[in-house]
């Protein structure tokens, strides 16, 4: 950096601080989201405006799905010095094991096919999740190592449970888990969850408010706090317009939001709570600010690491249920490089490889802007060996410009 | 002097040993402290004052000897034990999670709970705000990274997560270190005040003026081993600097 730009960066940073405070968002976040917004408009102009079509947006959620599930989980796996390789694999080895659940196993067609395998998937994903964890934490292998071999024996073993083949086609309900054509709630269910989210908004922004006023703490401005509140209500409104502005092929109703979204929504709001409100999330964040010290407050350190694991391939499962749902088969190929997505969405997001910080919200808003790449390059027919190769310049520009970050605060 | 013999101790450690791997870091070590008492541990580096409180804290448990708690014998495994006998240490190298805030920071391990079982921020923020008042401490902001504040503001935070809890004991391992003279005199300060409400401190400090100011007895380690225990009035700084030199008292 040369003496004439560090003034002007500080600058830029300084009106970016600024601007983070009035919307409550990290301002290194909200510099990523303006450069999401140029990236949107940009692949819209270039695709002719079929970038943000409702139909092209409606693709983008469900694209977005598997990512930002998994990414919430990273997200906790590398805030406690961490990482997790094997998750693109376990998402294939579970994906393969609930397609033969289905096929071989229990029967299509049965009403409890499709949460008996779901179930069974989770629990999968978890115990995998829970294996490599206490390799990890009480084994005393690094992560790196651990999830590296992780990634090389799940991809196999989904190879191997089924020698290869693809199993096709699943149960008729557990497709509905994927969003396809019928796996949405329809414009009716659509605006009832936007309506409860925009009620949820205001009651815990007044709840919260009302609580720190009984502590004497201070609190917004009420008309900047009322502000907050239409803002992220108009973005609930917009978002579930956008979903319903998308006509099914067939029928011509509006398709409205796919079930996988749902489920994504749902998995944020949930990893923000146990991210933030929860004594497992605190220590989480407290091992990656400063391990000693965690240990010596009287933190079960190996077992946090253990329970993270465990979390991180439950979310695994969550995403090989939704993808494996989606491509109505279970392959063996199934998730190949996703953790390089996945890892890449919670660091552009935020997440700082050094441990200690990062955000939920945050990784969610990386699995966009990752999937919005990669949709955007999908219609602009750039071939998928580019793709990859831009997605890796995207990963490594991320990273680095983190560390200038943090360099230009201290 | 607050405490007379008669009572029994807060602490009593009664030859204690502790090895690690053929290093004697402590032999036979008898250390105790009374309600209401200042007691320094001095000595060289390497000279097992670290260990010594590492056995107490439950972080090191030891390998002989016998720990007394009001005159009860305990086995202390863990830190959380240690804790739960209120005995509380502020470590040597401050050992705060630099990434979260001050609340988290003094409530870590010991969170409070709303009743549906999710950390209660808004309770445990009033509380330490209580508790810095109290302290006569100000911090810039109690929400943000504890990385963001100044060496004192962050002892103070170490200080403060020790004593809050209802510590008897509280071992202090170099608390000055990182400090600057004025908040050097502020840690002094508190530290008295502690000692008036009847806690019993272990001080480490390489600070001779330090410990003759805030000490009411010194015990002097050499090689893992006591040289002999003082009482601060008794002794000039010069018989204390040849007790931690030569490793034997003086002679007169
Ligand atoms: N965890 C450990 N593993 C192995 N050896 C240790 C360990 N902790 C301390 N020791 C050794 O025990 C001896 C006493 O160390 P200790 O840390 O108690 O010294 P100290 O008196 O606190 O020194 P300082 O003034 O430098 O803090 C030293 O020889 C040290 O190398
Ligand atoms: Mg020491």
């Amino acid at each position: 950096m040369t003496s004439i730009d560090l003034p002007r960066g500080h600058a830029v940073r300084l009106g970016l601080e600024r601007l983070s405070r009035i919307i409550g968002i990290d301002p290194r976040l909200l510099g990523m989201l303006l450069v999401l917004v140029v990236i949107w408009l940009a692949l819209n102009i270039a695709t002719g405006g079929t970038f943000l079509s409702a139909r092209n947006l409606f693709n983008l959620s469900l694209q977005v799905a598997v990512v930002g599930v998994m990414a919430t989980g990273m997200v906790l796996v590398i805030v406690s010095r961490n990482i997790d390789l094997s998750i693109g694999s376990v998402l294939g080895f579970v994906g393969v094991f609930g397609a033969l659940m289905q096929t071989e196993w229990l029967g299509l067609g049965h009403g409890y096919t499709w949460w008996v395998t779901s179930l069974l998937m989770l629990l999968l994903g978890t115990v995998i999740g829970a294996g490599q964890g206490a390799i990890v934490a009480y084994g005393g292998v690094p992560s790196f190592i651990v999830t590296l071999g992780g990634l090389l024996f799940f991809r196999n073993a989904a190879f191997q449970i089924n020698l290869g083949a693809t199993v096709a086609p699943l149960d008729e309900t557990f497709q509905l888990l994927g969003g396809g054509l019928n796996g949405t709630i329809g414009a009716f269910w659509s605006w009832i969850c936007g309506g409860l989210a925009i009620v949820a908004i205001a009651v815990s922004s007044i709840l919260i408010r009302r609580k720190r006023q009984r502590f004497g703490f201070a609190v917004r401005p009420l008309p900047m706090e009322i502000v907050g509140i239409v803002l992220w209500s108009a973005l609930v409104l917009v978002f579930v317009a956008v979903m319903n502005a998308y006509p099914q092929p067939k029928t011509n109703e509006p398709m409205g939001i796919a079930i996988p979204v749902l489920i994504l929504i749902g998995v944020t709001l949930i990893m923000t709570i146990v991210a933030r409100r929860t004594g497992f999330g605190r220590y989480v964040y407290a091992i990656g600010g400063n391990p000693e010290s965690a240990e010596l407050a009287g933190i079960s350190v190996k077992f946090t690491i253990v329970k993270v694991f465990a979390l991180m391939g439950l979310l695994a499962g969550i995403a090989s249920i939704i993808i494996t749902a989606r491509l109505n088969a279970g392959a063996s190929v199934t998730g190949t490089l996703t953790e390089l997505n996945v890892i890449a969405a919670a660091v552009i997001g935020g997440t700082s490889l050094a441990g200690g910080i990062g955000t939920i919200y945050g990784a969610v808003l990386g699995a966009v802007f990752m999937q919005s790449l990669e949709n955007g390059m999908v219609l602009l027919g750039v071939p998928t060996p580019l793709q990859k190769m831009v997605i890796a310049v995207v990963l490594v520009a991320a990273v680095w410009i983190d560390r200038v970050y943090q360099r230009s605060r201290t | 002097m607050s405490a007379t013999q008669a009572q029994t101790p807060l602490v009593e450690l009664r030859r204690i040993s502790k090895t690690f791997g053929g290093v004697h870091a402590l032999e036979d070590v008898d250390v105790d402290i009374y309600p209401g008492e200042v007691v320094a541990l001095l000595g060289h580096n390497g000279a097992g004052k670290s260990t010594l409180i590492k056995v107490l804290s439950g972080v090191h448990p030891p390998d002989h000897g016998e720990i007394r708690v009001f005159g009860n014998p305990v086995r202390i495994e863990s830190t959380r034990e240690a804790k739960a006998l209120g005995i509380e240490t502020i470590y040597q190298n401050l050992a705060l999670a630099e990434n979260l805030d001050a609340v988290a920071n003094l409530f870590l391990g010991r969170e409070r709970y709303t009743r549906f079982g999710f950390l209660d921020e808004e309770t445990m923020e009033h509380e330490t705000r209580r508790m810095l008042d109290r302290m006569k401490l100000r911090l810039p902001s109690l929400r943000t990274e504890v990385s963001r504040l100044s060496g004192g503001q962050r002892q103070a935070i170490a200080i403060g997560r020790a004593v809050y809890f209802d510590a008897k004991i509280l071992i202090m391992d170099e608390p000055t270190a990182a400090l600057g003279p004025e908040e050097t005199a502020k840690v002094g300060e508190l530290v008295r005040e502690l000692k008036a409400e009847g806690i019993g401190i272990f001080l480490i400090s390489h600070d001779i003026h330090d410990v003759f100011d805030l000490a009411d007895r010194i015990t002097v380690l050499s090689h893992g081993r006591v040289v002999g225990t003082v009482r601060t009035s008794d002794v000039s700084k010069d018989d204390v600097l040849s007790m931690i030199i030569l490793g034997r008292m003086p002679t007169r």
